[in-house]
């Protein structure tokens, strides 16, 4: 509970440093944050909490019994989806400064109110 | 040509080639993408020779599909290591699902991106940079396409973003200060979705342990019962049920939802507008929206009317705002995105009815939407490819006289979008109208349920459709017709491009002829009936788990 709290914060968080904060650096800073919050809940979800050790890798170890085989190792799912999840996260950003840095070069500013043209 | 027989090999399980298209329609447009620079560098004309050729590929393996597509779904699965065996009952790898419903989504797309590169050809010629600019037409097809096969929902998030990221690079493609902020609105608009939809994957994922759609659909009917008894199990499910509709609705661009779509569809260059508010929203919002809703959570009416009800809303205030925004509207193409969130209105509001008339109006309509929008926004690419200008009051009216083709196949268009027998745009509307009425007449003879709210639903239905016509004629009127004061020297728009158009008005009347004749039997009925059937879907696509699991 403590891990999913946590991580809604550093969401919400993100959340608001996208919709108040006018400099597109910052904001691209948000969506930074957001999808780190999102990627540590995701992986976070895959982990077991086994008595006696303290991290279990995904990795099928030793199998005492057939009920404990679910317990004795970490869903390696999760860390699959995450991976390919922050190669997307990296386009997202990299993408996101580059036009940035675009507008910067065509106004000069990173202001987003000195480029509102678009109305209507 | 060898390479192509080796995929077939490794794909082919004793199915034919039918069973190996899903692997070919990502393949080639994929590959194509990125061999698109590379021969860019050589010769300019081989980006596009090799665009050309993946574009009329997938058509026509969309057109194979569509035909000879039985009523087993194709489930194609691409997996390493010996998994085999347990194939029917788990599902591992990266699973493809073509269905009737996503045969009849594919066809919708391939049409669209093929008469958008046809018309690309001249109109992009003044655009520098044409390599890249193919490269991100075919992985924002490619994106499409997954999305519309997948069987996975983290591959649908997957797909999801290769569209999303290529159509924010296209929508500021012209590097203009405005199509930069429109791009920088969208992109901001579009991610905060697309992390929401991560988000709700990775609850579910944590509730279910499964992401492949046809278990999960399995997952949620087991999950009933658990539902019924915890009910922080059930806040927890609707948390991430209104996470996804959120989500999807942001991408479909409904009401108010919408405010980025008005910004970034006529800021593109125009066969990718076309192809933004033609296919676009509606793959990776409806469509997305409406396989979760229908085939993996299994809603009906009858177990959950608030979802429909919800989606009704929506719906209905698209077409109202949709609509009454538009009919202001100073710009040409600006004009045409808010007469798109109108029109996707529609389509949220027949899926959101929900009986067969409704389904087969809406599926009708996504197609009906595609091509006449595609058609009128490749027709303001047409006007500003000989003017320069997209200003309703700067165009100045009398253009009929110097591009008659332009002028009759917008008029035809526009008659067609807002639903003017015989053209296909009326039946798509006739048919949602007609789904209201009926379920109004279901709900009469239960006092429980207030029927007149459906009649009321169905004549606000028609009502727009005129209002539909009022500004679309708006255009007809301030740019077509009558008498521009000054002389001009002004010539229609090369023959690609006029054919691009022509060719779409040809497919409207088509469809619009054939509606009951081949349309709604051969092809609307499954893809409505696969919706229909729901949770069935699961069972199509892993016979083994439903077998053992009862």
């Amino acid at each position: 509970m403590l891990i999913l709290g946590i991580s809604l914060v550093l969401i919400l968080i993100g959340l608001y440093a996208i919709i108040t904060k006018r400099n597109m650096i910052k904001v691209a800073v948000g969506f930074a944050l957001m999808e780190y919050a999102v990627n540590f809940l995701f992986a976070i979800i895959g982990f077991h909490k086994v008595p006696g050790m303290k991290i279990i890798p995904p990795i099928l170890m030793e199998v005492k019994t057939t009920a404990n085989v679910l317990s004795s190792y970490s869903d390696p799912v999760p860390q699959a989806l995450v991976l390919t999840s922050i190669v997307i996260g990296l386009g997202v950003t990299a993408f996101m400064l580059s036009l940035a840095l675009r507008i910067y070069n065509r106004i000069g500013s990173f202001d987003l109110d000195e480029i509102k043209r678009l109305k209507g | 040509m060898e390479i192509l027989n080796a995929l077939i090999n490794i794909t082919d399980k004793g199915a034919g080639f039918l069973h190996s298209i899903p692997a070919l329609l990502i393949a080639i447009p994929l590959g194509a993408a990125f061999l698109a620079p590379i021969l860019f560098k050589l010769w300019k004309r081989l980006a596009e020779i090799i665009t050309g050729l993946a574009v009329t590929a997938c058509l026509v393996l969309a057109i194979y599909l569509v035909l000879f597509l039985g009523n087993t779904p194709i489930v194609y699965t691409f997996s390493g290591g010996n998994w085999e065996f347990i194939q029917n009952l788990l599902p591992l790898g990266i699973v493809f699902v073509v269905d009737k419903l996503a045969a009849f989504m594919l066809l919708v797309v391939s049409i669209l991106v093929f008469f958008a590169y046809l018309f690309g050809l001249k109109y992009l010629e003044r655009f520098t940079g044409l390599g890249k600019y193919y490269t991100l037409y075919l992985l924002m097809f490619t994106g499409m396409i997954g999305l519309v096969m997948t069987g996975d929902l983290f591959n649908m998030f997957v797909f999801m973003e290769i569209a999303a990221i290529s159509s924010y690079a296209l929508v500021a493609f012209g590097t203009e200060p405005e199509e930069l902020e429109a791009g920088f609105k969208y992109m901001v608009m579009g991610e905060i979705a697309s992390i929401m939809i991560l988000l709700s994957i990775a609850f579910i994922y944590s509730s279910t342990s499964t992401l492949n759609l046809a278990h999960l659909s399995y997952a949620f009917t087991q999950m009933q019962t658990q539902m019924a008894s915890t009910p922080g199990f059930r806040a927890g499910f609707y948390f991430v049920l209104i996470l996804l509709m959120f989500s999807f609705s942001l991408k479909a661009a409904l009401v108010p939802f919408h405010s980025w779509l008005p910004d970034a569809h006529p800021s593109a260059p125009a066969p990718i507008s076309a192809l933004l508010s033609g296919v676009f929203i509606k793959v990776l919002g409806v469509y997305a929206m409406v396989r979760i809703l229908y085939n993996v959570y299994g809603f009906s009416w009858e177990s959950s009317p608030e979802v429909f009800t919800a989606l009704i809303v929506l719906g209905l205030a698209s077409i109202i705002a949709g609509s009454l925004l538009a009919l202001n509207q100073k710009d040409y193409k600006r004009l045409l995105a808010y007469s798109s969130i109108s029109q996707v209105g529609y389509i949220i509001l027949g899926f959101g009815i929900g009986n067969l008339f409704a389904l087969i109006g809406a599926l009708a309509h996504i197609l009906a939407h595609a091509l006449g929008k595609g058609l009128l926004f490749l027709t303001s690419g047409s006007v500003v490819y000989r003017t320069g200008e997209r200003d309703l009051g700067k165009l100045g009216g009398g253009l009929g006289k110097y591009m008659p083709w332009t002028s009759l196949t917008y008029n035809l268009g526009a008659l067609s979008v807002a639903g003017i027998p015989p053209f296909l745009g009326f039946f798509s509307k006739m048919f949602i109208i007609l789904g209201a009425i009926d379920l109004a007449r279901v709900w009469d003879s239960d006092p429980s349920k207030p029927g007149w709210t459906m009649i009321a639903v169905a004549i606000i239905a028609g009502l727009f459709a005129v209002v539909t016509l009022g500004y679309l004629l708006k255009i007809t009127n301030q740019v077509f017709w009558g008498k521009s004061e000054e002389k001009r020297t002004l010539k229609e728009s090369p023959f690609i491009m006029v054919f691009a158009m022509v060719s779409l008005v040809v497919l409207l009347l088509a469809g619009g002829v054939a509606f009951f004749f081949w349309l709604k039997p051969e092809l609307l009925g499954p893809a409505a009936d696969v919706l229909l059937k729901g949770t069935k879907y699961g069972e199509l696509v892993l016979p083994g788990l439903f077998g053992a699991g009862g």
